[in-house]
């Protein structure tokens, strides 16, 4: 698989904005508070796909190191956030983000 | 130039894909056979008789009342991911049969030498964890589909099982991992060649520096947990959750969750001979007399159908085991042959090692009773995962000892 | 003319915007859960593509085998329904998502006109292997690599903390 007429680096990297941008576009608009979540993984994907493509284009393998750390973090993050989110469905018998607007109940 | 001169590698690999399916279906069919037999005789009872001699027709019997039984669809279910469940079963479990390989010579396939096997690629075992992986989705979104809380809380429970023995069964073949330092499967088994002193063969579970004896108890034990089948077969036994998370799938649903499941048990067969057992690396050292044990089996085999086919009850079974005990004869006949020998070997000695283990699970399935859940989960995270960590520090203290890589 | 790699680059590619597309216009999340599956082995087959395996076959074992389920898990456990249609956000949609498509084009073009545009992914595929990587990590990036265990270790204890009744 040598050569030039492979896939330009650019194609990955307008895929990563395309789909970073798809994540933020969720984050704002969604109101059910695991979709909000998820649309938060989809955005550390994307720069995922950029940290690989970057190594892939210098030739060195630390982007997939970092990659590597990425999901790890993620992993943690995704235990920790969903534990949160199953006190606020407890708490406030809801999972829409526009009903828990009060610090008291 | 032909389709076939254009894309070889393509139009051969779809011949493999299309034979070992059809391969795959039959054996499954016949594995349900094999197994009903096995454990109706460990409860001293006959097993399926009546469905053609020896009840040999008894999976093409099964197979037509699964076609022809109403196929309902409950009410309120999530039509997509109700549909979606059993196909993601069935379609995980024959993918991972793609990197499993075969024999060691290539075979030549319309003019094209190709291996025996579909596909070597070089992260082969972490395929098969990725797939093991994704296969806990089915699981749980055909238990959460059926919107009825006897199936979600068995495939809640199964799930949650697959994930704890997933962790076990992962880190106690890191021991192999650290001794063959490869992931392809294809090279773990030439890694086994050869004997010790002569006559202990070179497989996994006698390698120096540290045999992995332990590893291997505990992938066996892990898959077991994995394939749901019992010991842990908790979440879909008939005297527990109604019937687990299959209970409201119908006929041609149920069966895909029935193949899927048998066809998982002999990949992890395959998959246990490969890594442990030296895959088809005969266990006798090279001598005149082994390698003709195929023709004395199968002509043995062959004999004795005739000889109890010739007494059999009903007319048609006394015409179709003599022919079949034939067939099998003629077969052990063929296997004499230098040249036939030679090339059937390693994959006969493959084939007994999975067939060992198949009937070690049926064996396990007729003898022991189920497990608790919460005997089973402290099972997998406090004695499992402790062990295999263990394993994985042993093997690789060991190579240091030895002088390492 | 279309060689292998860009078709399987734009398969993949298609897949993975419609997955995340699939993730917004969906109502229920368990839906939005499986779109997301969708998007994560899309991506992964796209690192193999690239020629990063291990990083591919690490991405469906620990992000769409374990980290997925675990989401999964909880919208069931939930008992998560459908969203509600609100009126009130109609007006946010349309003048948000074009600001969004906006944001994204703006984010690919300056991307791309950075990116080096002809030094391809020259997959000189350094026969790139998992030791490599194994090596880095352990040496280079040993003490991340600590850390990163201890924050996983944090992170259990304050799972199980904050679910406790």
């Amino acid at each position: 698989m040598k050569g030039n007429d492979l896939v330009p680096a650019s194609y990955y990297l307008i895929l990563s904005a395309v789909l970073f941008g798809l994540g933020v576009v969720g984050f704002v608009f969604k109101r059910n508070i695991i979709t909000i979540f998820m649309c938060i993984e989809l955005m550390l994907n994307a720069v995922n796909l950029a940290f690989v493509t970057f190594s892939q284009q210098h030739g060195q393998l630390d982007g997939q190191v970092f990659v590597f750390f990425v999901i790890v973090v993620a992993a943690a993050e995704a235990a920790v956030g969903l534990a949160i989110i199953m006190l606020i469905a407890r708490n406030r018998q809801t999972l829409n983000v526009e009903k828990v607007d009060l610090l008291k109940l | 130039m032909s389709f076939l001169e254009l894309h070889p590698v393509l139009v051969v690999s779809v011949i493999k894909v299309a034979v070992l399916v059809f391969v795959l279906m039959t054996a499954i069919a016949y594995i349900t056979w094999f197994e009903r037999k096995a454990v109706a005789r460990m409860q001293s009872r006959w097993g399926p008789y009546r469905a053609g001699p020896h009840g040999l027709l008894q999976p093409l019997a099964d197979g037509v009342k699964f076609l022809f039984k109403e196929d309902f669809t409950p009410g309120g279910v999530d039509k997509f991911v109700y549909f979606l469940a059993p196909f993601l079963a069935l379609a995980l479990s024959l993918l991972t049969i793609a990197v499993i390989p075969f024999g060691p010579e290539p075979i030549e396939i319309l003019g094209q030498k190709t291996p025996l096997g579909i596909a070597d690629i070089n992260i082969g075992l972490l395929f098969l964890f990725a797939v093991t992986s994704l296969s806990v989705y089915s699981v749980a979104l055909g238990g959460w589909a059926s919107n009825s809380k006897y199936p979600l809380l068995g495939g809640l429970r199964s799930s949650a099982q697959m994930i704890s023995y997933e962790l076990s069964m992962t880190l106690s073949v890191v021991g192999i991992l650290l001794m063959t330092g490869t992931f392809s499967l294809r090279e773990i088994v030439n890694a086994q060649e050869g004997f010790y002193f002569g006559f202990i063969p070179r497989w996994n579970i006698f390698a120096a520096p540290f045999p992995q004896w332990l590893g291997f108890m505990i992938f066996f034990t892990a898959a077991v947990a994995e394939t749901n089948r019992l010991p842990f077969d908790l979440a879909e036994a008939e005297t527990e959750l109604v019937a687990g998370f299959h209970t409201e799938y119908a006929s041609f649903k149920f069966a895909m969750f029935f193949m899927a499941e048998y066809a998982s048990m002999l990949t992890v067969c395959f998959v246990t001979s490969i890594l442990f057992l030296g895959g088809w690396h005969s266990p006798f050292p090279a001598n005149p007399v082994t390698p003709y044990l195929p023709t004395v089996l199968f002509a043995g085999l062959g004999l004795y159908v005739i000889h109890d086919g010739l007494r059999y009850e009903t007319v048609f079974g006394r015409i179709v085991l003599p022919v079949l005990g034939l067939v099998m004869a003629v077969l052990g006949a063929v296997f004499a042959v230098p040249a036939v020998n030679a090339f059937i070997q390693p994959t006969f000695w493959l084939l007994t090692k999975v067939f060992f283990f198949l009937f070690i699970y049926i064996w396990v399935r007729g003898t022991l009773p189920r497990f608790r859940y919460d005997q089973l989960m402290a099972l997998g995270w406090k004695l499992m995962l402790p062990l295999a960590v263990a394993n994985v520090v042993l093997t690789a203290a060991a190579m240091l000892w030895a002088g390492g890589r | 003319m279309l060689n292998i790699e860009l078709f399987l680059f734009f398969l993949f590619a298609v897949m993975a915007v419609g997955g995340a597309v699939s993730l917004l216009a969906q109502r229920h999340p368990i839906r939005s859960a499986l779109s997301l599956i969708v998007v994560m082995v899309s991506l992964a087959a796209l690192y193999l593509l690239q020629g990063a395996e291990f990083i591919a076959a690490v991405q469906i074992i620990v992000y769409a085998g374990a980290i997925m389920v675990l989401f999964v898990f909880v919208i069931m456990l939930l008992n998560a329904g459908e969203e509600e249609r609100t009126g009130r956000s109609r007006l946010a949609v349309v003048a948000g998502i074009p600001v969004g498509v906006l944001l994204t084009a703006l984010l690919a073009w300056g991307v791309s006109g950075g990116a080096t545009t002809q030094a391809s992914v020259e997959t000189v595929v350094q026969p790139y292997d998992t030791k490599q990587l194994a090596a880095l990590l352990f040496r280079e990036f040993v003490f991340p690599f600590e850390l990163t265990s201890i924050l996983i270790l944090i992170a259990i204890l304050g799972a199980v903390v904050l679910a406790k009744r």
